[in-house]
């Protein structure tokens, strides 16, 4: 996301800034320095730190309610040198660009769907190029609504990387090295997060790209290995794959950790069918160049324990993400972090161990990393400081969705979380195989095509999570993570009458239950 | 208490008003025949020998059963129902009866589960010790606190409430034994008519009225029911008999037996008349429990000749096959935006309408198919001939030969559906379509001429243009009527952006064919609505898509008095899809007041075959039913239009929220901005519930049925509000929305 302050220039660069600033404070005392801050003239009343969705919502919600506010934003440019505008991670590297990459890749089964129902189409060839130009086009000109929206709210804003010199005051850098120190009654932080490189693996830094530069790269990838299991390794590999690109995902243990596991099984085994490879078991060790400019990547692979070898255009690591901390200074505001995974502790209120202090979004210890949850919470947060309500986040039941090639949506449990948290023997699933109609015609395979419903056993079987895997999942999600807020029941879901003839309408058609064995393939209408 | 002989009652009905014709026009045809045969042997004809057709005909039920009447089942009362009199069948002698009483007779069905419900009817043997407490001819003096008991029912629902359950249990009690009587343990007459059936051998059910907690009130219901307010009141085989006199005048005569002996079941337990998705959802069901079903499915061709198979409007000339052409058109569509996308092809891509009608028409077949094999697998017996009632209880069923074959069953569903209408005009039937011939035409259409403005006019429409065919839509009033009329005109601007052309308050009064061929050329001359002002055009099809009729007057309903709603030819049912016939029930778009939509047939089939078979009570809910017009921007909604809205809550009530969007897809690909829009319509002094919801854009079908789901559990505004938003769907738009219609501000959409 924003505030970025990766790469090796980086830190080199902040250290001696922060040893001026050091040597500045020092004169009258570092806590002399802040308290008069503190008990002087406050520039704003609310400083974001991160141009991301969470900080430029809460931002824009604060000033709308009169305040006066900033926000400082600054991306750090990518080891491969990909920088982007205001609007953080949602915005430049991640939703928007995947789910129009992958609208991309959807049209391409569209257009082999074409000659079905009616269309004198031959195969045809993808552009990178076009599309890719396509995309960022858009991305930019989201950048600059935002520029507008923050202009029109009276949000000042400063391109610059910011960190604390005191628990009140924050001194930004500007790219032409011209410091700027911002003071603030309230403070937050919305730095958001970056992929993680693999630096142990030889090559890793040097010949790997991440999703910070996939959406951006001017030229097609070719053939691409893409490391790592996480829905942003699938969700890539996917669309790469769908624009017809030779692509395999290597993964060391589970697909989609954390998600349903048999939904992932179902999201990959879906994959597999459209020609992704999957190399499972293994983990790589070194990437090389070979002369030809092709990458080497040698791996192992775990369960044999042998070695093996290939060739790639591209190698992409989204093996995770960290979180921008660790260039804030937080030590000198006082805020602490979970020394492991580096982010940000805050208690419901988003409130750091400082009082004016919070911090929101992906830094944020515990979040789920959403640009939805972190709106909200930037928004609500916002409300709380203005005294407007005292609507605190809820973080449960939150929806989501993979947008692989057969898009898996869900809210609420899997079943494996279920089943931990109240019993097999008080969990009833419900599911079912069913086959759009949309396939029919084109002759699509509808195999992974599948719904599943967590409910408790006890009557009216309230419904604990929901899973679909078909096409449109996040649109059919939406609605009924609505109902899960509702605390819907599997008896009022099956009460609801169908939408026909629509995928949707079989969430409310589901009859079969997983203990009753019986087979759950949707026949007929 | 004391139960009085027969003759006594009669004064006291006199006293109630009702006269002597009226009873006669409600006399049943069997109860005729026990009449008339009883009035040979010289006995006053007792009013309390007839059945009142008020109570049996329109029942009202309820959700959930009061604690003691768990799991009864709700037979109706075949036996009652206003039967017009079929002059040549009325006077008869026993033997003419015979026939009559087949229709009507039908063995007892398994013993229901109200067996299990104490207290409950008791076996002959278990009769307990009489009394002889009551003389003959005294009559019957008003029992103390009958009244109070019947007002104050004590279950804290309310007496309406209780006695309507009352009503369904007894019914089902004389539906489902072959002799029923209701008796009192120290009646002298009960116990003579109970040693009658025994002497015959014969095995009867038996509720002692005074030995259950409600009696007081069985016996007010039984006298609603049967007009007669004395014990023993006694049925054989759904057929009243009368109080302990007629009992054995019957017996003398030799009805009794005969109607003992009408042992010969109904061939089937359920004919269904009808195999759309309503019919065989309830004729699957209804197998699935374990009945004998039949299913009779003929369709007839259309005027142009197109006919096809088993399944029904949705599935051959409706829901499917248009879906699957919006998809064409939706997949040509985004082969304009794959360029977009870096997709590239250079050739100009043209439609094949016969690649197109193949490929779906092979999809309608294996669907077809699957209905079969599907019936098969349950044993259900599928017979491909029209079937029309001839009798009570029996239907003649003609083939496509013309061979006629008659069925019997305990008890029919009519899911007969509609078809389109046609104008009356000149040339109409010759030379227009509709959407019965559209889905399997052999031809493409070329230029077509859509006449009407209802859903499957302008998704008609919608679909034709988007393959690339020039079509105009000849609307005569509003678009969409009964929707909401802002997205109507929403629907029918984003068509009208997208080459679509509308003629609005024009109807067609001619079509004349100017050159045959596939397709040829047609001449339409139309007529303002407003004036004197007549076009002129010409069309290689005209399609009409002006409405649709019920298929009820060509099935023999009047033979067994059905009524229909004459105008429309709809069916008016009760809430448990009941018909003025109580065996006769009707599902999907026959019904009058429902919703004409594929899963609320099959919703209705299925919980009536449970209601019906399974003892279940649950029925079918038509409150908030979403829906989805696949129009080339499509319109989901669920609940209330605006105007509906405020028709029933004034507009004070309201608040509407409501936003433009622009789905990301749509960005890239440079379609519309600000085209595709969000409303949700919340009744404010109800904590802001959402009582209507309103999505026009891309996939809004799969949006809108999970907001459906979350209206059925009481959506609110700040429950969208909490709820997280997808990202980046269109069905996000409504966990944020934020601009009230009446502040007037801008709702065009910015940024992400």
């Amino acid at each position: 996301m924003a505030a970025a302050l990766r790469g090796p220039g980086g830190r080199f660069r902040w250290r001696t800034w922060a040893a001026a600033a050091a040597a500045a404070a020092a004169a009258g005392g570092v806590r002399g320095a802040a308290r008069s801050a503190a008990a002087g003239r406050q520039d704003y009343d609310l400083l974001v730190i991160g141009g991301g969705s969470g900080g430029l919502a809460c931002a824009k919600e604060a000033a709308q309610l009169g305040k006066k506010v900033a926000v400082v934003d600054y991306v750090e440019p990518s080891p491969r040198g990909t920088r982007w505008g205001l609007g953080g991670t949602c915005v430049n590297v991640g939703c928007i660009p995947k789910k129009l990459m992958h609208q991309a890749a959807l049209l391409g089964g569209m257009i082999r769907d074409a000659p079905h129902y009616g269309w004198a189409i031959q195969p045809v060839l993808h552009d990178w190029r076009t599309m890719a130009e396509a995309v960022q086009n858009h991305v930019k000109s989201l950048n600059w609504g935002h520029r507008v929206q923050l202009q029109d709210r009276k949000v000042k804003y400063f391109n610059i990387k910011a960190g604390f010199v005191n628990e009140h005051t924050v001194c930004g850098v500007a790219k032409d090295g011209k410091e700027t120190l911002l003071s603030a009654e309230h403070i937050v932080i919305a730095t958001g997060g970056r992929p993680r490189y693999p630096t142990h693996i030889e090559g890793a830094l040097e010949y790997g790209i991440t999703s910070d530069d996939i959406f951006w790269l001017k030229e097609s990838p070719g053939k691409t290995l893409v490391v790592g299991a996480s829905y942003v390794a699938l969700e890539c590999a996917g669309f790469l794959t769908g624009l017809g690109l030779d692509t395999t995902v290597m993964i060391r243990s589970i697909p989609l950790r954390g998600f349903d596991q048999q939904m992932s099984s179902l999201v990959t085994e879906y994959m597999a069918s459209q020609g992704t490879r999957f190399l499972r078991g293994c983990t790589p060790s070194r990437v090389r160049r070979l002369p030809d400019g092709q990458l080497q990547v040698t791996w192992e692979d775990l369960t044999s324990g042998k070695e093996d070898m290939g060739t790639f255009n591209t190698v992409l690591w989204a093996t995770g993400r960290i979180p921008e901390t660790r260039s804030l200074n937080l030590e000198k505001a006082g805020v602490n972090i979970n020394p492991n995974s580096q982010k940000i502790l805050v208690d419901a209120q988003e409130t750091t161990s400082v009082p004016h202090i919070y911090a929101i979004g992906d830094v944020a210890e515990g979040r789920p990393e959403l640009t939805p949850t972190a709106i909200m919470a930037g928004k609500l947060l916002a409300q709380r400081l203005c005294g407007q309500s005292s609507d605190v986040m809820d973080y449960d039941n939150v929806p989501t969705t993979v947008f692989t090639p057969l898009e898996y949506g869900c809210v609420g449990l899997s079943e494996e979380e279920a089943v931990a948290r109240h019993g097999e023997e008080h969990v009833e699933v419900y599911h079912a195989y069913y086959k759009p109609l949309e396939f029919t015609v084109a002759e699509r395979d509808a195999s992974q095509c599948y719904i599943k419903m967590v409910c408790l056993r006890k009557p009216p079987q309230l419904v604990l999570g929901l899973h679909f895997l078909g096409p449109n999942a996040g649109e059919v999600t939406q609605g009924f993570a609505l109902g899960i807020k509702c605390g819907a029941s599997y008896v009022q879901v099956m009460r609801t009458v169908g939408i026909h003839p629509t995928c949707a309408e079989e969430v409310a058609k589901l009859r079969i239950s997983k203990r009753s064995g019986l087979d759950p393939t949707v026949t007929g209408c | 208490m004391e139960s009085i002989p027969q003759g006594a009652t009669q004064g006291r009905i006199t006293k109630t008003g009702r006269s002597e014709d009226v009873h006669t026009k409600l006399i049943i045809r069997l109860q005729m025949d026990v009449q008339l045969f009883v009035k040979g042997g010289s006995l006053p004809v007792a009013r309390n020998g007839l059945v009142r057709m008020r109570g049996a005909g329109r029942r009202r039920g309820r959700g959930g059963a009061p604690a003691g009447l768990v799991g009864v089942r709700c037979y109706p009362f075949p036996g009652s129902f206003p039967a017009p009199q079929p002059a040549s069948r009325s006077l008869n002698c026993p033997g003419q009866a015979r026939s009559d009483t087949a229709a009507l007779a039908q063995p007892p069905p398994p013993p229901p589960p109200q067996a299990q419900t104490s207290p409950g009817p008791v076996k002959m043997g278990a009769v307990p010790n009489r009394r002889l407490g009551s003389v003959r001819g005294v009559p019957m003096s008003s029992p103390p606190g009958r009244r109070a008991r019947l007002s104050s029912p004590g279950t804290g629902r309310s007496s309406s409430e209780a006695r309507e359950e009352l009503r369904r249990r007894l019914l089902g009690l004389i539906e489902s034994n072959r002799v029923m009587i209701f008796s009192k343990s120290y009646c002298p007459h009960s116990a003579r008519v109970k040693e009658l059936f025994s002497s015959l051998g014969v095995e009867c059910n038996i509720l002692e009225l005074d030995r259950v907690d409600d009696g007081a009130n069985v016996q007010e219901v039984l006298s609603e029911i049967t007009n007669q307010k004395t014990v023993p009141n006694i049925f054989v085989n759904k057929v009243h008999m009368g109080g302990c006199d007629r009992t054995f005048q019957a017996h003398q005569c030799g009805l009794l037996q005969k109607l003992l002996q009408e042992d010969a079941a109904f061939e089937y337990d359920l004919i269904v008349i009808g195999g759309g998705s309503g019919g065989l959802a309830c004729a699957q069901e209804a197998a699935i429990l374990g009945k004998k079903v039949m299913v009779l499915d003929f369709v007839v061709p259309s005027p142009q000749g197109t006919s096809w198979g088993l399944g029904g409007t949705c599935v051959n000339v409706g829901c499917v096959p248009k879906k699957l052409m919006h998809q064409a058109a939706l997949l040509g569509q985004a082969l304009s935006d794959a360029r977009k996308f870096g997709w590239e092809y250079s050739q100009q891509v043209k439609h094949n309408w016969e690649t197109m009608t193949e490929a779906i028409q092979n999809h309608i077949g294996s669907l077809n198919w699957g209905y079969r094999l599907s019936l098969r697998e349950k044993a259900v017996a599928y017979v491909n001939s029209y079937g029309e009632f001839v009798e009570h209880h029996k239907i003649k069923a003609t083939n496509r030969k013309g061979q006629e074959t008659y069925y019997t069953a305990a008890k029919f569903v009519l899911a007969t559906g509609e078809r389109p209408r046609y104008l009356g005009i000149q040339g109409d039937k010759e030379y227009c379509i509709t959407s019965d011939d559209l889905f399997s035409l052999p031809y493409c259409p070329g230029k077509t001429l859509v006449v009407g403005a209802s859903y499957v006019a302008l998704e008609c429409a919608g679909f034709l243009a988007g393959i690339g065919l020039d079509v105009t839509v000849m609307v005569r009033s509003v678009l969409l009527r009964g929707f909401d009329q802002e997205m109507a005109e929403k629907v029918g601007s984003y068509m009208e952006q997208h080459g679509v052309k509308f003629l609005r308050k024009f109807v067609p009064v001619m079509v004349q064919q100017l050159e045959k061929g596939s397709p040829g050329k047609l001449k339409v001359v139309a007529k303002s609505t407003e004036g004197p002002e007549t076009i002129e055009e010409v069309y290689n099809t005209v399609l009409l898509a002006i409405g649709r009729d019920s298929c009820t007057r060509k099935i023999g309903l009047e033979k067994i008095g059905v009524k229909i709603n004459e105008k429309s030819g709809k069916i008016p049912v009760n809430d448990v899809e009941q018909t003025n016939v109580p065996y006769v029930y009707a599902v999907g778009d026959i019904l009058e007041g429902k919703l004409e939509l594929t899963p609320v047939a099959i919703q209705a089939g299925k919980l009536l075959a449970r209601r019906l078979f399974a003892g279940c009570l649950e029925k079918c809910d038509y409150v908030n039913v979403p829906t989805t017009v696949f129009a080339p921007l499509e319109y989901g909604c669920c609940g209330l239009s605006e105007e509906k809205a405020i028709e029933v809550y004034k507009k004070e009530n309201l608040e509407v929220y409501h936003t433009l969007f622009w789905p990301l897809e749509w960005t890239v690909a440079s379609r519309d901005n600000n085209t595709c829009y969000a409303k949700i319509i919340c009744n404010k002094f109800d904590n802001y519930r959402v009582i209507g919801f309103h999505v026009l854009g891309p996939n809004a079908g799969e949006i809108t049925q999970g907001f459906a789901a979350a209206m059925k559990c009481g959506l609110t505004k700040q429950l969208l509000d909490d709820t997280i938003g997808i990202h980046p769907t269109c069905g996000e738009v409504f966990t944020t929305l934020e601009i009230t219609k009446s502040s007037g501000l801008d709702i065009t959409q910015k940024g992400c």
